[in-house]
């Protein structure tokens, strides 16, 4: 969608000329909105030029429950894609800081969690441990992939254990919540962050807004579940503009790569 | 063969028994406790510690109510972030204290409202498997009723995990598949077919450890039975866990959870990242 010559605001459909747009971080000079971008864009957002390498592209998504359309939807999915899953993840060097990163891709089935999603954070969160090195996760999900039904569900339970690993080598993981977070993405890795970053005006939550109306039979509160709100109710560390995001980062990185005090035990001395 | 909606029917059945109706058969002498120190105490969450035989556990599950009235002071075993917490705070006392965690998991979901997303229903359970993936205590897990999704397996990271005979453990309800998936509810049978919820498929994807059997129609009809069955299964898993070292209990448990998922390992791959 970013390749014609104008783009329009996903909130406040005003037209934008690409190279405008592009220089404004894809955000609306007009309303505010952070437009969704897709990995190689982040990539080139986030990181120092050429640093990003890719790790784990090889997984890819089985049909495990034989489901539904499920294959139809991965097929379409990996056509428009620039992977094969909903998370791209390597190394790159930002601010000089060479960090782990994983960065998930809200176009590719509204970038849910299903085995590949799981297991390429998790195995992520494992070579970070394994290489000493910091991670940076660009999250945003619409939940657990339903068409992988439990083992989906089963994916939560693998990343957060795997956090655990990271911080046994106290390393961080510095989490970036972009829009939209929400389901079991955000109930698993993405509340797990030591440093809590998300992005102006981002919708995070646990429930989505329309299942809660439904339950409740009552209108939400303006402002419910975007980042400003989960900042005012102590669910997050910062809320940035887009154009202040690599530079927030690059300070959390560096404050964290100071040498920690040698605690005994902590595997890292 | 049940069909899968019969077995979602039964695992919903208003007379199957309760958290409270097994921690009364299973434990001597239970003590119940309460409140997350946090914010309150949630009735969708009931636990406590006793006697397991002779060893001192700490039990805890969603608790359903028996009738509508109880149903709506407990939100149906509908969890909010401080019945999450007050769930770890009984487990890290069970882990000071070296207790084994018994967790009974019968909920449609975690609540979905105002209040749970104000104070971190997300960070609640995100914690929660965070944390007991290294708690230091045998957890053992059984899923009574309906295993509803993140509301389940926050208190589900368990060494062994059972689930009863006509008990459904799923990502997503079959109604709100449906409705995602045909934009139609009244479809929630053939969701249910191809969600694979129910025990039987649980275990064939390797998802769970063990069956409790159900005589007869169901524990509805014959609960003590059930309960023993259930009893015997927990006993078991005790024996073989309590003789563990620690390190090796959680290394085990982060090891079970690890390789969950199924994926394919493909070197043709030629796009960009
Ligand atoms: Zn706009």
């Amino acid at each position: 969608m970013l390749n014609r010559l104008f783009v329009q605001c996903a909130q406040c459909q005003t037209t934008h000329y690409i190279q405008f747009f592009k220089s404004a971080h894809y955000v609306c000079s007009r309303c505010g909105h952070h437009a969704r971008l897709d990995p190689p864009h982040w990539i080139r957002q986030l990181c120092d030029r050429g640093t990003f390498h890719s790790l784990f592209t090889n997984l890819k998504s089985l049909d495990p429950l034989d489901f539904p359309q499920y294959r139809e939807k991965l097929d379409a999915a990996v056509q428009k894609a620039s992977g094969w899953e909903a998370v791209v993840t390597g190394h790159a060097e930002i601010g000089g800081v060479k960090a782990a990163l994983a960065i998930m891709d809200p176009g590719f089935i509204m970038a849910s969690m299903g085995s590949v999603v799981g297991e390429k954070i998790a195995r992520l969160l494992e070579y970070a441990a394994g290489h000493r090195l910091p991670v940076v996760m660009v999250i945003s999900s619409g939940g657990a992939r339903m068409q992988e039904g439990i083992l989906s569900l089963m994916q939560m339970a693998k990343t957060a254990a795997a956090v655990r690993l990271l911080h046994g080598k106290r390393q961080p993981l510095v989490t970036v919540l972009s829009d939209p977070t929400t389901g079991g993405v955000t109930a698993s890795f993405a509340m797990l962050g030591d440093v809590s970053i998300a992005e102006t005006g981002a919708l995070i939550g646990f429930a989505g807004p329309r299942v809660i109306q439904q339950t409740i039979g009552q209108k939400l509160p303006p402002g419910f579940q975007t980042a400003e709100f989960l900042l005012e109710k102590g669910m997050l560390d910062i809320v940035v503009a887009r154009r202040n995001l690599r530079a927030t980062l690059i300070s959390v990185l560096k404050i964290h790569q100071s040498r920690p005090y040698p605690v005994r035990g902590s595997g890292n001395e | 063969m049940k069909s899968a909606m019969d077995v979602v029917r039964l695992a919903r059945h208003p007379k199957r028994p309760t958290s409270r109706d097994f921690i009364d058969y299973l434990l001597r002498d239970f003590v119940e406790l309460h409140g997350d120190r946090r914010f309150a105490d949630d009735p969708a969450i009931i636990g406590g510690i006793g006697f397991f035989d002779s060893i001192a556990v700490t039990i805890l599950g969603h608790q359903k109510g028996r009738n509508v009235k109880e149903n709506i002071r407990r939100h149906f075993g509908m969890a909010h972030p401080e019945g999450y917490r007050k769930a770890l705070r009984l487990m890290k006392q069970a882990e000071r204290f070296g207790r084994p965690v018994i967790t009974l998991i019968d909920t449609p979901g975690a609540y979905p409202g105002i209040g749970a997303e104000e104070r971190g229903q997300a960070e609640a359970i995100a914690t929660n498997l965070y944390e007991m993936s290294g708690l230091r205590v045998p957890i053992i897990a059984l899923v009574t009723g309906e295993g509803g999704s993140g509301g389940a397996l926050g208190i589900g990271v368990a060494d062994r995990v059972f689930m009863l005979a006509n008990a459904i453990y799923s990502v997503i309800s079959p109604e709100g598949c449906a409705s995602i998936l045909w934009k139609d509810a009244a479809k929630a049978p053939a969701a249910a077919e191809a969600l694979r919820l129910r025990a039987v498929d649980l275990k064939e994807l390797e998802v769970i450890d063990g069956i409790i059997a159900e005589p007869g129609e169901g524990a509805h009809e014959h609960p003590g039975e059930t309960m023993g069955h259930a009893r015997k299964a927990i006993a078991s898993a005790l024996n073989e866990l309590l003789v563990l070292d620690a390190e090796i209990l959680v290394q085990r448990r982060y090891d079970k959870f690890r390789r969950m998922g199924v994926f394919s390992l493909d070197d043709g791959f030629s796009g960009l990242i």
